[in-house]
């Protein structure tokens, strides 16, 4: 059995044949994943310095080089690493004196904080394989994200006290903007909402908990999906970019209608989260300073929204970038800025973040040619081993000695 | 879904009974239920005037000849499907033959399951399990309505 870090729910009933490093045959691997593992002989990075191919040794004395005796660094990324680096890239950050961030600082930070601070009521997905009869996926898409989120939890497979099958136990409501893969399967669970009109959403499905007529959305559909949230047993909500963007910043609605449906019966919430460890990294950031992203370390610990990426790169004058794609998801100014900024990248392969570093670091890809630990986007820790032999250096071991180094 | 009027539109249309049946539709029904060949219709391989039809023809059936159509008219579109095994674990026979694997979210433990995902995209094997085969067959659509991205149909 191998693992698979293709997505954040680290599907762990894999076999593979492989010839040399070379993918021969899976089994149950989604498309998705087979694409991460087919990706091992597919445009790795190479250890270079200005763009000039160095030996391994020689990149990491120059990622020293480019950090060294800067005031404000900034160490972003994070969701593809191992339990040990992100601890390592945490202790980096203290020697360092730096800021610390990941993609959750512009998608579901402010969701997984709360979980993870028990204000949002959370579960397990063997809780919701075993438990849950209504399924809510709002603003989120696993079918094209995180493919056997549905299969494998939230809504096909048998379990505990959900025997009988998705048609009689179970419900899967999907709320999104456009008729997703998810919501083409949830027939008539699905509601089309106008972008950015989830806060209507909230206050017609608020309204109807409550017993009273929506004066927004559709009034019989909202009153009918109350009553099914009301008689649920054991809910669950997916959340997902969507819910996290259309409230831009603002989740307090939606986090007092978590709350209001719990008053109700029980509900609970996982965020799909994107990268195979970005849960992981929220967890190890905030057991270390009590947040999930937006830190510096610069006087003990400090956080706010003007130690995320979006506003940090302003005033930075360095940045390690690991195991993140950064480049290929933020605006065009914050683009160029992060482009143009003395980089050193860590990862597994070329991408466009590399292609803009002045030093690049290659590592093992999790699970296939590294071991190591994460945690699966509900939280539940998973261990893995290497598949495949490999001379890459595993991510813990590149972030110790570049920390030995500076 | 194919229909046998498609198909019927890309045929001669003549009846002239070189196939061995009395009309061209009764051809469309034996050509989409896989018991004749298209070489069948002598007329439409060998006149150039049919060209064009026998170019749509091939196209239009190209996806119920392929290998992946199975006996029980079961057509997998690969290049659609996600491998997200929805249609492993909704599979009745497998929830049946298999409790301890895909009845539960997982690959088949088994050997008895009839769908799986293997390099990525669903394959059907000991498809004579598939509730729609033999003499008791119903009509199940549990792998049909459980798909994202509409890779599978029956023809
Ligand atoms: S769902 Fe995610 S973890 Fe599971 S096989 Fe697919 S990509 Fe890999
Ligand atoms: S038709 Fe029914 S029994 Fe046959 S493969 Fe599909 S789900 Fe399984
Ligand atoms: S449900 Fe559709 S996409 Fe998913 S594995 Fe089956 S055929 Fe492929």
């Amino acid at each position: 059995m191998a693992f698979c870090t293709g997505c954040s729910l680290l599907c762990d009933d894999i076999e593979v044949d492989f010839e040399g490093a070379k993918v021969k045959r899976t089994l149950n691997l989604c498309r998705k994943g087979r694409g991460h593992y087919d990706s091992l002989l597919v445009d790795r990075l190479a250890p270079a310095v200005d763009g000039s191919l160095v030996d391994i040794d020689e990149a990491l004395s120059s990622a020293a080089e480019v950090l060294e005796g800067r005031e404000k660094i900034l160490l972003f990324g994070w969701g593809n690493s191992t339990l040990a680096a992100q601890k390592a890239g945490i202790e980096l950050a203290k020697k360092l004196g730096s800021v610390i961030d990941d993609p959750s600082s512009y998608s579901q930070g402010l969701i997984t904080e709360k979980v993870l601070k028990g204000e949002l009521p959370t579960c397990t997905f063997d809780d919701v394989r075993n438990f849950a009869d209504v399924s809510i996926f709002w603003g989120d898409d696993p079918s094209s994200s995180h493919p056997r989120h549905l299969s494998r939890f939230s809504y096909y497979p048998r379990g505990e006290k959900r025997q009988r099958g998705y048609e009689e136990d179970r419900e899967a409501i999907v709320i999104d903007v456009r008729k997703s893969p998810t919501a083409q399967i949830a027939a008539d669970g699905f509601f089309k909402i106008s972008p950015g009109g989830d806060a209507d959403f909230i206050e017609a499905l608020m309204a109807a908990l409550g017993g009273k007529i929506p004066k927004v959305e559709d009034k019989k559909r909202m009153l009918n999906l109350g009553t099914k949230l009301r008689k649920a047993k054991f809910g669950a909500i997916f959340t997902g970019l969507g819910l996290a963007h259309s409230l831009g910043g603002d989740l307090d609605a939606f986090f007092s209608l978590v709350g209001k449906l719990n008053e109700l019966t029980r509900f609970s919430v996982i965020p799909t989260l994107g990268d195979y460890n970005t849960r992981g990294f929220n967890q190890t950031l905030f057991d270390e300073a009590g947040h999930v992203n937006s830190v510096s370390f610069k006087d003990g610990v400090d956080h706010g929204p003007e130690f995320g990426i979006a506003k940090y790169l302003d005033s930075c004058d360095a940045v390690m970038v690991v195991g993140s794609d950064p480049t290929a998801v933020l605006p065009a100014p914050l683009a160029k800025k992060l482009a143009g900024m003395p980089m050193v990248a860590v990862g597994t392969h070329r991408t466009l973040t590399t292609d803009g570093a002045d030093v690049t670091v290659p590592i093992g890809v999790a699970g296939l040619e590294v071991g190591g630990t994460a945690l699966r986007t509900d939280g539940v820790k998973v261990e893995f081993d290497a598949v495949v032999d490999s001379d890459y250096l595993p991510d813990v071991e590149v972030i110790e000695r570049i920390m030995e180094a500076v | 879904m194919v229909s046998v009027m498609e198909v019927y539109q890309l045929l001669p249309k003549t009846n002239c009974k070189k196939c061995g049946l009395p009309t061209c539709m009764a051809f469309a029904v034996e050509l989409l239920g896989k018991r004749k060949a298209i070489e069948d219709c002598t007329p439409l391989v060998e006149e150039p005037k049919y060209e064009t039809k026998l170019a749509g023809l091939r196209e239009l059936m190209a996806p119920i000849l392929s290998a992946d159509s199975t006996e029980t008219g079961m057509v997998i579109h690969t290049e659609k499907c996600y491998g997200c095994g929805n249609c492993v674990v909704a599979c009745p026979v497998n929830v049946a033959n298999d409790p301890k694997g895909t009845a539960i979210g997982r690959g088949p433990v088994s050997g008895k399951a009839i769908l799986m995902v293997e390099d990525g995209v669903v394959k059907c094997v000991n498809v004579d399990q598939c509730r729609r085969f033999g003499d008791e067959k119903v009509l199940c659509n549990a792998c049909i309505v459980t798909c994202p991205s509409k890779a599978i149909e029956f023809i």
